[in-house]
């Protein structure tokens, strides 16, 4: 039997937390929970290796240890940096921490398209809710953007290389859940660089689908979703089914509106980390209610958009007006014989790309 | 029982005096009052003839815009419906194709874009929250309709005439 390894105390932002040997700050400070976590654009508690990249989850360690006290010189990265027994850490409450990453944030954003009105991922993008609540508002930026060559990399996923950060989670995504089976990586250095097939070729990996879930802004989105729907409108439902392929746990979050299923993607916990990897079958090609066993809304936070106008624990009220005048009362305008927007019969979710004008035309006639 | 403010007051019932009995001038107080809004200026304007102008923030019929080259702005964001109170307003994107450039100017657009005039209040929020400068509400008043039907206003009724086609075309 081991002995059991004693715990070490860290304290974030003057709350003092136990955790394991080994633990980094970030992981420690996720113990804690709230404001007191530091942001995380690349690193993923489920990805081996990844961290250290974006430069968000900077914190200032005020006190090294018990036995060395002196505070460390720079702002540490707390996804790669070990708790030490007796480690004091500043989040939010070093200015210190807050102006370093109001930096990070423009670095971040010099190169980003700020295209969210077209980009499928606005509403659940980590850039947003980064640049939201730790950027300025305005940029210094005065030079043309990057721009890259689009590139396409197969039927279901759309690769935007202008809106990448390059976080590398895609690469061990790759790597560790698609059996190393990788086609695409980091080509290029410095500004070059891009996230790119070598001479075109698909990603086409079981578990590949999985890229665009960790992805933490729309480089890499749904292709069977594209431009169907906002996020914000679509509503998420908890589902599962039985999937053949034995390394998929078949659990998956529908974002259905009406019942029509738009997307498919994994259950994502509070730091917006999948719970468990899904198949691109289940992602892709089931997007049919039938499919699929429903267990319930997902629990979305209120403070995201997402949330909105999405009620839970409603009841309606009976309807009594044909009891009590006797007869259905007489509809004036019923909204699809008019509306071209949403018609019963016209289903977009079913069509594999995303809609273009001729499909519209066709409905037409 | 406690008075809840000391707003009211007890109606005066004392026997009215001789002036007030006579009962001429109080009419006569009447009539100068009626009698001197005649030289006073008017609060009304002879409306088809006279128009008052509009506020600088009044929120009239809605336009989706076109930019100088004609081609829509709008790219089916949503935010407008997201925005909107009345939930009024619904669309449908698709992706451009090439040799649309012309026509749209982002990669997306809005193949149906609707506004239910019956739900719409004129809140002007759709307009706050647009990021592409697209949806305005103009200083046109809202026309009255016969049919409900018709309040159901399509893409092609609320975008400006093309800037350097005749209008009709």
């Amino acid at each position: 039997m081991a002995e059991e390894t004693p715990k070490i105390k860290v304290t974030i932002d003057n709350i003092t937390v136990e955790v394991d040997p080994g633990t980094t700050i970030l992981e420690a400070a996720r113990k804690i929970g709230g404001d007191v976590t530091p942001p995380a654009m690349c690193f993923y508690s489920k990805l081996e290796g990844s961290g250290g990249k974006c430069r968000t989850c900077l914190v200032e360690v005020s006190k090294g240890s018990e036995k060395d006290p002196r505070p460390m010189p720079k702002l540490m990265a707390s996804c790669r940096t070990g708790v030490m027994d007796g480690m004091e850490v500043k989040n939010i409450t070093s200015p210190r921490v807050l102006e370093a990453r109001k930096g990070v944030v423009e670095m971040l954003l010099i190169n980003h398209p700020l295209d969210c009105p077209v980009c499928d991922q606005a509403g659940e993008c980590h850039l947003q809710d980064l640049s939201y609540e730790h950027g300025t508002e305005g940029t210094r930026y005065e030079f043309d953007r990057r721009t890259f060559e689009k590139e396409d990399i197969g039927d279901y996923i759309s690769l935007h290389m202008t809106r990448c950060i390059l976080c590398y989670r895609c690469v061990y995504t790759a790597n560790q859940v698609a059996e190393g089976d990788r086609e695409h990586g980091i080509l290029e250095r410095g500004d070059k660089a891009e996230i790119s097939t070598l001479l075109g070729k698909n990603l086409k990996n079981d578990f590949i689908g999985n890229v665009i879930d960790v992805c933490p802004v729309g480089a890499l989105t749904d292709k069977t979703f594209r431009f169907k729907n906002r996020v914000w409108f679509t509503k998420p439902m908890n589902a599962h089914r039985d999937c053949s392929n034995p390394k998929c746990c078949g659990k998956v979050r529908l974002w259905m509106r009406g019942d029509e299923v738009f997307r498919v993607t994994a259950r994502k916990d509070e730091w917006g980390e999948v719970e468990d990897w899904i198949c691109n079958e289940c992602r892709f090609e089931k997007k049919e209610t039938k499919d699929w066993v429903i267990e319930g809304p997902a629990n979305i936070s209120r403070h995201s958009v997402i949330s909105q106008g999405h009620y839970v624990n409603t009841v309606d009220q009976p309807v009594v007006i044909d009891k009590v005048i006797g007869k259905n009362p007489k509809l004036l305008l019923d909204i699809h014989d008019e509306s071209d927007v949403n018609k019963p019969n016209v289903r977009l979710s079913e069509i594999s790309g995303p809609a273009h004008s001729d499909d519209f035309e066709k409905k037409d006639k | 029982m406690e008075k809840l403010t000391n707003k009211s007051v007890a109606v005066d019932r004392s026997p009215m005096t001789f002036g007030e009995r006579i009962y001429v001038p109080a009419i006569m107080k009447g009539l100068s009052i009626t009698v001197g809004h005649i030289f006073k200026k008017k609060a009304t304007v002879k409306y088809p003839e006279q128009k008052r102008p509009f506020s600088p923030v009044f929120r009239g019929l809605h336009i989706l815009n076109r930019d100088e080259e004609g081609r829509e702005r709008c790219t089916a964001c949503g935010l407008c419906a997201l925005a909107c109170p009345a939930e009024a307003i619904t669309m449908e994107a698709a992706e451009r194709k090439p040799g649309e450039e012309h026509m749209y100017r982002e990669e997306k657009y809005a193949a149906k874009y609707e506004i239910n005039m019956l739900r719409c209040i004129f809140c002007g929020y759709c307009e706050e929250a647009c990021p592409k400068d697209a949806i305005y509400l103009s200083e046109t008043l809202m026309p009255t309709h016969y049919e409900r039907k018709t309040m159901i206003y399509k893409k092609q009724d609320l975008l400006i005439p093309h800037p350097k086609k005749q209008e009709g075309q």
